[in-house]
Formats: structure tokens, sequence, C-alpha cells
């Protein structure tokens, strides 16, 4: 029977974690030049709908990554600025305490905001209560071909180690939770650690200019924690005390 | 001193006279009593009489409950959540909207059948019932609009704590679940406290029906008789109630609030929620007791008995320092936020002064703040039953803007400039007009099941207020009935 460390438990019921968690990843702003790779590696690696034209346009898009362009000064002296955002896999994630039913727990082991999307009923409180506004909820069966016959020659192409969702659950990055899981398989079967660098996010791997590093923040020696630790390195909505995983490098 | 006696004694008696002429004691309820078996016969009389009227309007009500609630919820279940205008950053719409308006609403009942029957406020006698029904008619909507926002609402069962295989329990740290718990005590304790002074007049009926009905009431009756041990074991019981269901009124209200100022969003983690929602809540409730008592007065047989201008009257007074009260929370919300000068409040409060849903916003100002502080005022108006009818309707509305502000026009602003998007309702539409029908619908099936005017508490009322004659005046007398 699993017991709660009364001790970790915060305020709000969150398991509040004081170090900088395990998993972490570095997003360069500076080298980001918005081409939208990690959004569609991220679709394929996690069996994300494609929502169709008409929902996309009213708000309903459902990729766990994107990329907000934000644009500085008046034409023609413009300058454009991206700023990929996804699950920040916070700490103290005001998700969590919100859902009535506990579909968004947080990883003992991982240290990440996990989702169960059998648990989940569909209130839609954590994506509310979502600062970074990350969480996308499945409105309809975008996947199942019964409902959209487009979609039964998509169906081939799903991964096989992320389930596909059905509606009414909400859903989230992971921090791509299958790759972690299975490089630390294929570590613990060999009788070593994981290395850093030897796997990454479908985000990371799949980006141009090398802008997204993934890794173990908890260790100081590793890619993502040297880039973590440099001055440029800031944190979104910090002032929430969320704690979040994710830092990003700002624009030189 | 001979001379002031003079000036008081020369001006005071035109006055006293002209005084009572205004106020003839008879035209109060208390003071103009009628046999016991007459009123008991007018009572079931409203009851039994049903003009074609009566049916037209039941047959529409009856369709648009069997499409806009039925039909169009079925739809929703069978389709999902993309029928309804739903989306980011506006997860949550309408459905809320229509929580939050009908806890309000079903906040007068408790209100004015427990508040003014602890205080003894004898103008509360003959529509306590009538309120109270619109505590429980509403929650009957406030739940099933909580229901249908649901992504999955199949598995609705998974909030309540169940035992099962897993030992999952809900998560009581979440607000969601108070909110859940707090609205089903609620249900329960207002059902009972409804039903508790229903028996008597429940056996009334039963005496004086034939048939059906009388098996109807003689089942609902309990066997009550009428016998002095029955009385106080009911008297008890109803006491008990009345002191128990005003904390719990008061704590719905604001848990509903904790919903949104728990969160951390601009504009929704305020302070004040709770008792800025709980005086909303009266401010609507009052509104749409007017409403139902108008309607009762202008469509039941021998109501304009029971339900006279001192009930309007004493209604309209309770309005207006509602309205005060309402008003004074409302600028410690807004202001208070204003004055904060945080980001992202600053940038919500300019989106709903100057952004599309402005309308709404003055809307709300004028329909809550300025019309009934600037109208209620004046006796005549309060008095006058159709205009005490429309305020209550327009602060109604002006209510239902407030929650629609609060919900999916402060979604749209957070912290994320990227996904701002207006939200634009669509089946919801559907099902909040079958949210209405419904309501409006069972109102009508209890006006003919049911005595909507408590007889025995309008009778023990009656006995304790007496006109006594001295010499030739008729001096109105008030004793104790316990």
């Amino acid at each position: 029977m699993m017991t709660i460390d009364l001790n970790r438990v915060g305020a709000k019921g969150a398991i509040a974690e004081e170090a900088e968690g395990k998993w972490g990843m570095v997003i360069d702003q500076d080298i980001c030049t918005g081409c939208q790779a990690c959004v569609a590696a991220c679709a394929m690696e996690n069996n994300i709908p494609f929502v169709g034209e008409e929902d996309a346009g009213y708000g309903r898009t459902m990729h766990w990554i994107r990329v907000e362009r934000f644009w500085e000064g008046e034409f023609p002296e413009i300058s454009t600025g991206f700023q990929p955002m996804l699950c920040q896999q916070c700490g103290h994630a005001p998700c969590e305490p919100v859902c009535p039913v506990f579909a968004t727990p947080h990883s003992d082991a991982e240290q990440l905001n996990l989702q169960v999307y059998n648990r989940c009923v569909g209130t839609r409180y954590c994506a509310n209560n979502c600062p970074y506004q990350v969480r996308s909820f499945n409105w309809r069966d975008y996947q199942d071909s019964r409902v959209r016959p487009e979609m039964a020659i998509l169906a081939n192409q799903f991964n096989p180690d992320v389930t596909v969702r059905r509606r009414g659950v909400m859903e989230k990055c992971t921090f791509c939770i299958q790759r972690i899981h299975k490089a630390q398989d294929k570590a613990k079967s060999e009788g070593r650690e994981v290395e850093d660098g030897e796997f990454t996010t479908a985000c990371a791997q799949a980006c141009p200019a090398n802008a997204i590093t993934f890794g173990r923040i908890d260790h100081p020696e590793s890619l993502v924690s040297q880039l973590a630790h440099q001055d440029r390195g800031v944190k979104h909505l910090e002032e929430l005390n969320t704690l979040p995983r994710v830092t990003y490098l700002k624009e030189g | 001193m001979t001379a002031t006696s003079k000036y008081f004694s020369g001006t005071e008696k035109p006055h006293e006279t002209q005084h009572e002429e205004e106020h003839d004691p008879r035209q109060y309820l208390m003071y103009d009593p009628k046999p016991r078996g007459e009123m008991n016969a007018m009572v079931m009389e409203s009851m039994l009489t049903t003009s074609w009227k009566f049916w037209v309007v039941f047959g529409i009500l009856s369709v648009l409950v069997a499409t806009c609630f039925f039909y169009a919820w079925g739809y929703m279940i069978a389709e999902g959540l993309w029928v309804a205008g739903v989306m980011r950053p506006s997860y949550w719409g309408i459905f809320l909207v229509n929580t939050v308006f009908w806890i309000g609403i079903s906040h007068a009942g408790t209100f004015i059948s427990a508040i003014l029957r602890v205080f003894k406020a004898e103008f509360r006698r003959p529509f306590t019932r009538a309120a109270e029904l619109m505590t429980t008619f509403g929650l009957i909507q406030a739940g099933a609009s909580i229901f249908m926002h649901l992504g999955r609402v199949w598995l609705a069962y998974w909030l309540f704590p169940l035992p099962n295989a897993r030992q999952l329990w809900p998560n009581f740290h979440s607000p969601l679940m108070w909110d859940l718990l707090a609205i089903t005590t609620y249900v329960l304790g207002s059902t009972m406290y409804l039903f508790l002074p229903l028996i008597p007049d429940l056996a009334m009926a039963r005496d004086r029906s034939t048939g059906w009905r009388k098996v109807f009431y003689r089942i609902l009756a309990l066997g009550f008789r009428g016998t002095e041990g029955e009385w106080r074991h009911l008297q008890t019981a109803m006491n008990f109630f009345a002191f128990a269901i005003i904390p719990v009124m008061f704590s719905v209200h604001t848990i509903v609030s904790w919903d949104f100022a728990m969160a951390m969003r601009p504009g929704w983690s305020s302070t004040v929620f709770g008792p800025y929602f709980v005086l909303g809540a009266l401010h609507s409730g009052m509104g749409a007791v007017a409403v139902v008592l108008f309607i009762m007065r202008t469509t039941m047989k021998h109501m304009d008995y029971f339900i006279r201008k001192e009930h309007f009257d004493a209604l309209g007074k309770l309005m207006l320092i509602v309205t005060f009260a309402y008003s004074y929370f409302f600028f410690n919300d807004y202001i208070v936020q204003w004055y904060g000068g945080d980001r992202w409040t600053d940038t919500l409060l300019h989106w709903l002064e100057e952004g599309p849903m402005a309308w709404m916003f003055y809307q709300l100002i004028f329909f809550n703040l300025a019309l009934p502080a600037f109208t209620l005022w004046n006796r005549k108006i309060r008095q006058t039953p159709w205009l005490l009818a429309i305020i209550g309707l327009l602060i109604n509305l002006g209510m239902y803007w407030e929650r629609y502000l609060i919900i999916p026009v402060s979604l749209t602003i957070n912290r994320m400039p990227f996904t701002w998007k207006l939200y634009e309702p669509r089946i919801e539409i559907f099902l909040t007009i079958g949210t209405f029908s419904m309501f409006l619908l069972f109102y009508m099936i209890a006006s003919r099941l049911i005595p909507l005017v408590p007889v025995w508490e309008v009778q023990e009322g009656q006995m304790t207020h007496t006109l006594r004659k001295v010499g030739k005046a008729h001096v109105p007398t008030v004793s104790e009935f316990e």
C-alpha cells in the first residue's frame, strides 16, 4: 500500500520538491527558428490528433508543444520572437491539486506530472488552472476512423508505445516518458546508469537548430544542467512558485 | 410647555387619522382572517382549477424540455463536447455559468424560509413554500449543468467516494470535490426542509380529496393527524432544520466561489469572492422570488388573498438591502483588483470594460447596482407587483451576465497571450433554454400537486394577530405563540 510522506506534501496537496527535479529541458530562444519541426515530431511520437482546420481555428489544437510567435516593432522594421511552449513539469504544479479524481498525480520516481487518461472524467479544471495553458482536451474522437473516415489511413502510423486517447479526457506533454522508460530499461539490463545524451525527447531530436536540450537537470555535469545555469537562463512565470523544469535561454 | 403640547396635538391629530385611513389593518393578511375551512377550500381550489392556458404553456415547456434538455444533452453525449463552444482558453463555459446561476437562485428559498423564520418575520408566511421550491428545483438544474459540463459524464460516479478495488478515493484537495459535497448536503438538507412544513398541508389536502390524489397525499402525509405531540415533534424538527440550513446555505455558495477563487488566474484569485458570491446569490434569488410571486398571483386562483401588496413591499425592501450589500462587495472586488496593479488583472479589467463584451459589463452595473438602488426606494414601485417582477427579472439578467463575465469572458485573459480567444456559445444556448424550461415546468407540476401556500403557517400567524376593539378603534395586537 502506498504511503504519503506528509513532510513532503505542500499546502495545496501537491508534493513540493525543493530540488530542481530529475528530468529537465533547456530551450534556446536565440537559435529557435520557429520551424515547427518539434510540433510535428511530437505529434508523430505521441499520437496527437490533427483536429482539422475549423477546430484548430477555433482554439482546439491539441499539440503538446506549440511555437508562440511574438512580433516586435512596426513593419518593415520588425523582429520575430519564437517561444516553444510545452508542459513545464512543475515541481509545484497548480494542475495537480484541483483534479477531483486524482487523474493528474505527481510521479515520485520520475518527478514529472502524470496524466492518467483512464481516470480522467473531463472536468477541465487542471487546464483552467495551468498558468502556461499547455493542456489539451480531446473535444471529440479525432482519431476514431468511425467518426472521421479520413483517419483510417493515418491510424497506421500510430506509435505503438503510446496510447490513443478517446474523447472527453485531458492530455499533455509527458517529456516522452515512454522514451525515458525505454532508456532506463536498456541501461538496467546492461547493468549501468542512463548516460547523458543517450536518448532525448522527440521535440529535441527533431530540432534542426538544436535549440532543445533534454536530460538530467539534477546531474551538474550533464549538458542540460550546464546550459540551464547560464546567465541567459530564465523560467517562465517563476513568480507563481510553480518550480518549472524547463529553462528558457533568452535571446541575446 | 403648554405651547409645545398644543403644537404637537395640533399637528398630530389630523396626521394620525390620515395615517389610519391609509393603513387599514385589514389590508394585511395577518389581520384579515378567514375561517379555516374556507381558507383550506381556497387553497384546494387554487390547486385543482386548471385552465386551458395552463396546458398550452405546459405543452410548450414540455416540448422545450424534451428537445433542448434531453435531446440536446443526448446529442452532446453522443457527439462529444466539440458541439459546445468550450475551447482553449475558455475550458469552462455556459454550463458552469448555469450552475452558479441556479445555485444562486436556490439561495432565495433558504433565505426566505429559514432566516426569516428564525427571525420571526411575519410577512414570510404565505410564500415560504414557493421560495423553498425554488431551492430544490434550482439545485436540480445546477446539478444537471455540472454533469453536462463533464467530458465523460458516464463516469461521473468516480467523483463520489465509492469503495473500489484500487483503493482510489476522490481528491479531497480539489475545490470541485468540496463543491460536490456541499451541493449534495444542500440538496438533501433543503429537500427535507421543504418537506417538513409540507406535512400538515398534505394532511389537509388528504382530508379534502378523493381518488388518486387521496392515495398520493396519504402516502406523503405520513399519517399526520394534527395531535399535540405530532405538532411538537414537527416544530422541533423544523426549528432544528431552520438553524442547521443557514450555515449550509452560506457555505455552499462560498465553496462554489472557491472553485474560482482557489484557482491561479487573474481575476479569479480574490479573497472577497466568498461573500461576494453569497450576496450575488441572494440578489438573484430575491429577484426570482418577486417574479414567481407575481406569476402565482396573476395566474392562480385566490392568490390575491394570500399574496398582497404588503408582501411585495417587504420583498422590495429586502431586495434594496441586498442591493446595497451586493454593491459593497462588488466594489470591494473590482476596485481592490483595479488598484492592485497586477499586470494580468489590469489587462483583464481593461478587457471587461472596453472589449467586445463591455456591453455586458455595463448592463451588469446598471441592472444589479443602479436600477434596484434607484427604484426600490419608492413605495409605489415596491407595491406594484408587475414593476417589482420586472426589476427582479432584470436583476437576474444582470446576475447572469456577472457569472458570464466571471467564467468564459475572464478565462479569455490568461498569462499566455498567445492563446487568448473569445468564447462563443453553441449548443449551450439550447441547453440553457432547456434548464430554464425544466425549472418552470417543475413549478407548474408542483402547483397542481402540492399547496403552494403553506396554509397552516398563515393560519398560525392569523391566530397570533388580532384586532382588538378599543372604543371605536381597531387596534392591531400581536401575541407570542410559543
